[in-house]
């Protein structure tokens, strides 16, 4: 497989040997590694760096993905919103790309950006951008009509409509599609395995092909641990922005 | 625009599309685990969805498996279904994840289907002295169908997108004409599987979303009592609730 150029040491009873001449602490007859338990914390001591590694590219591939697709999708759900019969041809063509399975999308991509992470990401940006379209144009339209109004008395323009009255009044809206868009982001990434960028993908990928339960089960429970961390940080934050709901309890 | 004919040319050679790992057996392979998983899934969760809806309980769980389903990467589950399965019952592991992963949507749909029905049409039926049985098989289901078949369409897409990526644990089906392209680093074939995949994708959808509009019954019901000609109200019926 393209971009996997790390050694498989797990394979076989070459493999075992390959552990035990490499493990910085050597390995007794008891240990999980050898026995290949699913839960194997000498697995998480032993690879931390490497662990480290894969998922600081797994939140590289969710953060830029879901920022690039929030920057492109609100000017996106402005636009729906000001020009109607947008509405149809944008969120068709998104809801047709939604349909598309990741892994073809990936391979869709690879001839034009190569077995590189931008494939990754652009895949799962897209994929971010069908979400954030759909929720952003509900987030706006959810705005009371009263609080518009009331703006526009008070002589608010177009622009400061939308940031000080507009976006503040969306925010919850936005933020629960924030927080889907990313959760999935988080999942979608590991499928970037198949070109080398998965994050924690890779070391699931990697398990599997040389039969490691410890590397599957560990990366696994790590991407779920990442979704739910990254949900966490988005509602604190969504919490930060909108201290006025807070008060109203 | 050179990869584009090289897909096409490996898609109408017909040598890819005989034997066992043609397209056409591969296609077959997707629809066999895909039709079985969606089937397994629907009589699982189906009868629970609409049971807690009509009940009106469970809603946290209901609502919350669809939260836990999208966190959990279909990648992860198959290939921790296929290491202690072992590769040679790799098609029983595989429609087992894809029962997993579509089991949410239909839950989620037919709860949310079964609350949405308007509570006082719920009241009148009850009124009019019907039975819990024909409260629920003559009221609040047919009015739930649109939700609930929403939630089926919903499960078959991601059924039809979780059996692609089990061709990267040599699962049965389409992905593994991309994943085999991969592998010869023939980047015709990986693409040509990438269009078929694509196009299978679009098809269920586009079949399930024509589904959707047969079996809802209020939409028969203003077939019925429409006056031959233009109906506004079709359009609306079928834009179809956001799968996200």
């Amino acid at each position: 497989m393209p971009g996997h150029t790390s050694a498989r040491p797990h394979q076989g009873i070459f493999g075992t040997v390959c552990v035990v001449l490499v493990s910085p602490a050597g390995l007794s007859d008891s240990s999980c590694l050898l026995r290949n338990e699913w839960i194997c914390w000498e697995y998480v001591q032993t690879r931390a760096e490497d662990l480290r590694q894969m998922i600081g590219q797994h939140i590289y591939i969710t953060v830029v993905s879901v920022a690039l697709a929030f920057a492109v999708s609100l000017p996106l759900a402005l636009l729906v919103r000001r020009w109607a019969p947008l509405e149809g041809p944008i969120l068709g063509t998104s809801t047709m790309l939604y349909t598309i399975p990741s892994l073809a999308l990936f391979a869709l991509l690879q001839p034009l950006t190569g077995l590189t992470i931008k494939t990754v990401i652009i895949g799962i940006t897209a994929y971010s951008l069908v979400i954030l379209v759909r929720t952003n144009l509900t987030a706006l339209r959810s705005v009371p009509t009263d609080a518009v109004e009331a703006a526009r008395g008070m002589g608010y323009d177009a622009g400061r409509m939308l940031l000080r009255v507009e976006l503040p009044l969306a925010l919850p809206t936005i933020f629960a599609g924030l927080r889907v868009a990313t959760v999935s982001a988080v999942a979608l990434t590991t499928v970037g395995a198949i070109i080398g960028y998965g994050g924690l993908g890779n070391a699931i990928y990697r398990g599997y092909r040389s039969n490691f339960k410890a590397e599957v089960l560990t990366a696994s429970v790590l991407c779920v641990v990442l979704a739910m961390v990254a949900d966490l940080l988005l509602v604190v934050l969504q919490r930060r922005l909108t201290p006025w709901r807070r008060r109203a309890g | 625009m050179d990869w584009l004919s090289g897909a096409w040319d490996w898609l109408t050679d017909p040598a890819n599309w005989s034997g066992p790992e043609g397209i056409a057996s591969r296609l077959w392979e997707h629809t066999y685990v895909s039709g079985i998983a969606l089937l397994v899934a629907s009589l699982i969760a189906l009868p629970i969805g609409l049971w807690l809806g009509h009940i009106g309980r469970g809603g946290g769980l209901a609502i919350n498996i669809s939260n836990i389903g999208r966190a959990v990467p279909t990648f992860a589950v198959l290939v921790l279904l296929v290491l202690p399965l072992g590769l040679e019952r790799r098609t029983l592991a595989t429609i087992l994840a894809l029962v997993l992963f579509a089991l949410p949507p239909l839950l989620t749909n037919a709860y949310v289907g079964m609350r949405e029905v308007d509570r006082d049409t719920v009241g009148a039926a009850r009124g009019m002295g019907m039975t819990a049985r024909q409260l629920v098989t003559g009221v609040e289901i047919p009015l739930a169908i649109p939700v609930i078949m929403n939630g089926v369409r919903i499960a078959a897409v991601q059924v039809v997108a979780t059996a692609t990526i089990a061709a990267i644990v040599a699962g049965p089906g389409l992905g593994r004409i991309i994943t085999a392209g991969f592998g010869l680093q023939d980047q015709d074939e990986i693409i040509a599987g990438a269009i078929l995949v694509a196009a299978y994708a679009l098809v269920v959808e586009g079949l399930f979303a024509l589904l959707q509009r047969v079996l809802d019954p209020q939409e028969r019901a203003r077939k019925r009592s429409r006056s031959r000609g233009f109906d506004p109200s079709v359009g609306a019926v079928t834009d179809s609730r956001s799968s996200v």
